[in-house]
């Protein structure tokens, strides 16, 4: 699509430059190897054919949060979102998680979402605790304000965190946010949030190497389950 | 009495079942158990359904008479019977009496539930609401709450270990991953729920010293088997598997009015009452379906019924007996820890996955071999309403 650069310098929001997130290996309940790492905004095209499908399953609000997911990385991949980052989850290779998030300023990060396609293994609460990590203690931010959007979402972030109310609208439908201070990341730190660094080389290559996509069907079986009569 | 035998057994996989309601569940559990019957819609004359909370957690009284209608059974007669998480086993009861009374000839029986309408706290309160009103609940106590101190009870009488429940978590999600009606069908391991530091994520304290691999799942699910007496059983196309022996015991309703909290009465008794009835002892089982609600059941009953001494249940884990190919096979199904709690359902889907393991038709690696006897608890309330089975394999 052909720019008028003039133009899209304005339309195009500043950004700041932000540090990297350091990979991590998780090993989940089933004793797999779960590697955690940041992508970048190349990455975007994989991601979109990877979420595009899940826009269309109701259960657990999956078609909600994929299709904003979807809309936040492409205004990250073509420039119309400030400040944001998506940490992916890959076992062999295979994608099974994102968080996706962005720094409202400098002291205050604004967390979007977290979606999974193998469930069961608790692989949100590792990713929303990268997430959180990334805000604290590589971002050195002061707080990052939530929402849930969905029943599952509210237990696990809201409950699991002890997540203080605020009055303040997020930007994710004007719902009145929640808040993890440094504080309280810290305090649940031990509780909720692991990981071994550095990555193995061997499953770091392997990670890098492709984001591997399930096809649709298995990720349709993967969120919603197979029990048929 | 007569004798009765199981002649039709149907379930459908447990699970969160979005896209069904209760009625649909209990109608297709009860359509594969009378297709497995090669019975039709003809010939049930008596129909029980087994539910705890069909009317707290769907909002829906009297489903016996709106699953007759709903299966075409009119004018079967028809009843709900609610007994906590024994509500399955209790249906069973009921409908084998009844056959053995002579007053029927053809019985169906199923049990279901609905749970997942509601939130997990929701469901966790529902259940709640059988224990004491006023000396329990008020102060918000929960089963797995009520669990969790049975748990610290018996690891300081018993030596049971964290260990030894972690090996119940696996052995029992082992098998889940196997049967294709199980809730939860992943494989769990040692260091992903116990060794690795990132356990503390994967697998919380739900109520210390249990943690989140030691609770079953909340389930939808349903099961159910159709009854006939022994003399009729040759109209039928598959083994017969007759119910050789029953019990059922009731203890305290509160926990802190018991002797000894970790004295499970009710479980002794009602597989005293059956293994009496069946002219059997504890040796005799070759595979048993035990209540697992939490990993410490499965160790604690296998206790009471008899298959160890007390206090032996955890040794017994520990050297593998309870494994497929071990000494006693147990909830070689996965149990409620992996196939799920369906709790209305419970009670008949553990008659259900003896029944098949007596016609020897599961696949190998679930197959208990040359299986001829087996055994279930149904463990209602914290064990003040239990009923035990005792199967034994027909002739064809």
């Amino acid at each position: 699509m052909p720019i008028d650069l003039e133009l899209e310098s304005v339309l195009r929001p500043p950004e700041v430059s932000m540090v990297p997130y350091p990979p991590k290996v998780v090993t989940l309940a089933n004793g797999k190897q779960m590697v955690v790492r940041e992508i970048t905004r190349e990455d975007v095209p994989r991601m979109l054919e990877a979420v595009r499908p899940i826009t269309t399953y109701e259960r657990d609000y999956y078609d909600i949060v994929a299709s904003r997911v979807y809309a936040e990385l492409l205004a990250w991949y073509r420039w119309r979102i400030v400040n944001e980052f998506c940490l992916i989850a890959q076992i062999d290779g295979m994608l099974v998680g994102l968080v996706n998030s962005r720094m409202l300023n400098a002291k205050t990060g604004m967390s979007l979402h977290t979606l999974t396609t193998d469930r069961g293994l608790r692989i949100g609460s590792h990713m929303f605790a990268a997430k959180m990590e990334h805000h604290i203690e590589y971002l050195k931010q002061e707080e990052v304000l939530i929402v849930a959007e969905s029943p599952i979402g509210f237990r696990r972030w809201m409950i699991e965190y002890g997540l203080e109310p605020t009055n303040i609208p997020h930007e994710l439908g004007g719902a009145l946010s929640f808040r993890l201070s440094k504080e309280l990341y810290y305090a649940t730190k031990d509780r909720l949030v692991v990981g071994d660094r550095p990555v193995p080389k061997e499953l770091l290559d392997k990670a890098m190497e492709d984001i591997i996509v399930v096809d649709e069907k298995t990720v349709a079986q993967k969120i919603c389950g197979v029990k048929g009569r | 009495m007569r004798p009765v035998a199981i002649v039709g057994a149907g379930m459908i996989p447990f699970g969160r079942r979005d896209d069904d309601n209760l009625m649909d569940m209990l109608a297709y559990a009860s359509l594969n158990a009378l297709d497995d019957a090669g019975l039709g819609d003809k010939g049930v004359q008596a129909v029980y359904v087994a539910n705890m909370g069909a009317g707290m957690l769907n909002h829906q009284m009297s489903v016996a008479s709106a699953l007759v209608d709903r299966l075409s059974l009119l004018p079967a007669a028809a009843e709900s019977i609610e007994n906590g998480p024994a509500s399955g086993a209790s249906a069973i009861k009921n409908g084998l009496l009844a056959v053995a009374s002579g007053y029927y000839d053809l019985v169906l029986v199923v049990g279901g539930e609905k749970m997942r309408d509601v939130s997990g706290w929701r469901a966790t309160d529902f259940v709640a609401s059988m224990t004491h009103p006023t000396a329990e609940y008020i102060y918000g106590i929960t089963l797995p709450g009520m669990a969790g101190m049975f748990t610290r009870l018996y690891m300081q009488k018993y030596g049971v270990t964290r260990e030894h429940l972690v090996q119940v978590a696996i052995k029992n999600q082992e098998m889940g991953a196997l049967n294709p009606y199980a809730h939860v069908e992943s494989r769990i391991t040692h260091e992903g729920i116990v060794d690795s530091w990132h356990s503390r994520v994967n697998n919380p304290p739900v109520a210390d010293p249990l943690h989140l691999y030691d609770v079953c799942p909340v389930s939808d699910g349903a099961a159910a088997v159709i009854l006939a007496p022994l003399d009729r059983v040759k109209e039928f196309k598959k083994t017969p598997i007759v119910i050789a022996g029953f019990g059922q015991a009731t203890d305290t309703h509160t926990l802190q009015e018991r002797d000894d909290p970790t004295d499970l009465k009710a479980v002794t008794l009602a597989a005293q009452q059956a293994f009496e009835m069946a002219k059997m002892k504890p040796s005799d089982i070759h595979v048993a379906e035990l209540h697992d609600a939490f990993t410490i059941l499965e160790i604690a009953e296998s206790e009471h019924v008899g298959f160890f001494k007390k206090g032996e249940g955890a040794k017994a884990v520990e050297q593998g007996k309870t494994k497929l190919g071990g000494q006693i096979p147990i909830n070689v199904s996965g149990g409620l820890k992996a196939r799920g709690h369906p709790v209305g359902a419970t009670g008949v889907a553990q008659v259900v996955d003896i029944v098949w393991q007596l016609r020897h038709e599961l696949p190998k690696e679930r197959q208990v071999q040359n299986a001829v006897n087996g055994l279930t608890v149904n463990f209602g309330g914290f064990g003040n309403n239990v009923l035990s089975f005792i199967l034994r394999r027909g002739d064809k």
